[in-house]
């Protein structure tokens, strides 16, 4: 995991409150970057399986893998 | 014998109109058969549990699906919806019933080969109920368990040769009228472009990082076939910058009553014999034409392109030959702050490959937008908290008066000092004085 990484798992291990976050919320992890390099880190870490997706069908957000409610509880 | 009585939703079949209850009950008969004997993936009584649900719901007045889900495809953020029912055990057929959304092709030139290949994909690994299409154009397919998600995204990509469409916060499922494959009055290639901007846009279609959906649509000419100028974020609708084309002789065919006017559409009772001056000149909404009993004069520049001249009288009158597209931006539907219709943004565009000219207006918007959006913000919304004239700064386009929909009601077009020769000084303190708050 390189640094950027970890800033966005220490961001959602900061939160306790909730486990899915909107996209606008990581651009205040790296006020230095653009919309589209924080895009890349964050599908990075899709692909790594460190993070996955939660959609409503009209909006979607992200969370720590295995965080918060699981397909086994949705399912269940 | 169905397995849930459903009063309240027999109710919907005994009207004029033709009832989803009605296919949906068609499609339980033919799972209980199966006479094709598919070797079913998820519940064969699928659609009898769906049927089942929706009743719970009239009876109870309230919905019985949960809200969202994480299922999806590896690596995509979109095209899966994940969709639970809070009733599992009563209707396990519909326990987990998930939408997929699958890209249609451009302008929806099917060949039954295709059709019949995604049936049978999902007869075998789905509930065999699908939508065609959704509002935003896609196939949707309504109701998969989570293990057939990815059986299902390899039987598109790799038999069916297309892809799932788009969901969420992201560019949804681009969509275009059938343009010139089939009409005359496109005015640029219409599925090309939807096409292009499809494959060059694939990272924004599966992969969300808006601040909510973003569509485009793509109309071939102001009639809008595709309605993009009520439905889209980002609305191409063509349009042309010379005249009318007048054939005259035709002109005279119609007002002679030798050629139907619509095309003969408007057939089914009498409505007398045509006459210009009342269905054509009269109609028109900037009364730029002129019917001398013999000749018709068209005054191109107060022309707005309603087409509805060019409809009534499609042998005498053509688009002009300078042919482009408008840009329109905003459209939405009445989730937040009600509908809102696109607004003009680029007035006229050639759009000719490698459509460079239309990208970087995307991509501008695009920029800004992911910038400054709110979260669940339309693009239309932003532009409405924001102002117009932020987008036109964001855009590198010019102020015109067509910016401007109704002077003194929308006048959101200011100068700045460094744009007014000589700037103004003003003393505020002064000004105070004389104008208490």
């Amino acid at each position: 995991m390189d640094a950027d990484q970890q800033k966005v798992v220490d961001f959602l291990q900061s939160k306790t409150s909730k486990t899915k976050f909107y996209f606008q919320d990581f651009l205040e992890v790296f006020p230095d970057k653009g919309p589209r390099d924080v895009k890349k880190i964050l599908t990075g870490m899709i692909n790594a399986q460190i993070l996955e997706f939660w959609s409503s069908g009209s909006t979607t957000m992200y969370g720590l893998k295995g965080r918060g409610k699981q397909t086994q509880a949705e399912e269940g | 014998m169905a397995k849930h009585a459903t009063p309240k939703l027999d109710e919907l079949e005994s009207g004029p109109w033709p009832s989803f209850v009605s296919d949906i009950k068609q499609e339980a008969k033919s799972r209980a058969r199966n006479a094709d004997s598919v070797e079913y993936q998820v519940p064969v009584d699928a659609p009898d549990d769906l049927l089942g649900v929706l009743e719970l719901s009239y009876t109870d007045g309230e919905t019985h699906w949960k809200h969202g889900g994480i299922v999806g495809v590896f690596g995509y953020g979109g095209g899966v919806i994940g969709r639970y029912c809070d009733q599992p055990e009563m209707f396990p057929g519909v326990a987990h019933f998930h939408t997929m959304r699958v890209n249609q092709p451009a302008a929806k030139f099917y060949t039954t080969e295709f059709l019949r290949g995604i049936c049978d994909i999902w007869d075998m690994r789905g509930s065999g109920l699908t939508n065609m299409h959704g509002s935003t154009g896609d196939i949707i397919f309504l109701g998969t368990q989570t293990a057939q998600l990815e059986e299902i995204f390899y039987e598109l990509t790799h038999t069916m040769n297309t892809d799932l469409g788009g969901s969420g916060s992201n560019l949804r499922t681009p969509e275009c009228c059938m343009g010139p494959s089939r009409c005359e009055f496109a005015c640029y290639d219409t599925q090309d472009l939807c096409y292009t901007l499809t494959q060059d846009y694939q990272d924004e279609l599966h992969r969300p990082a808006f601040p909510y959906k973003f569509k485009f649509k793509f109309d071939g000419c102001p009639n809008g076939c595709v309605a993009s100028i009520a439905r889209s974020d980002f609305s191409v609708i063509g349009t042309w910058k010379d005249d009318i084309k007048i054939d005259r002789s035709a002109v005279q065919a119609y007002a002679n009553g030798e050629f139907k006017p619509n095309a003969g559409a408007h057939s089914g009772r009498d409505w007398g014999a045509f006459d210009i001056q009342a269905e054509v000149v009269d109609r028109c909404p900037t009364r730029c034409m002129r019917w001398d009993g013999g000749t018709l004069r068209i005054n191109n520049r107060e022309c707005t392109r309603c087409m509805h001249c060019i409809n009534t009288m499609p042998r005498a009158l053509k688009i002009g030959d300078e042919r482009g597209a408008s840009i329109l931006v905003g459209a939405k539907a009445p989730v937040l702050d009600g509908a809102q219709m696109g607004s003009l943004l680029v007035p006229f565009v050639e759009v000719a490959e490698p459509y460079d000219a239309v990208k970087e207006v995307i991509e501008n918007i695009w920029d800004w937008w992911m910038e400054e959006g709110k979260n669940r913000e339309r693009l239309g919304e932003t532009i409405k908290r924001l102002s117009f004239q932020k987008l036109l700064e964001v855009t590198n386009i010019k102020p015109q008066p067509v910016h401007v929909k109704e002077p003194r009601h929308n006048p959101y077009i200011f100068f700045k000092e460094e744009e007014v020769p000589g700037g103004w000084d003003r003393d505020l303190e002064a000004y105070r004085n004389r104008h208490k708050r």
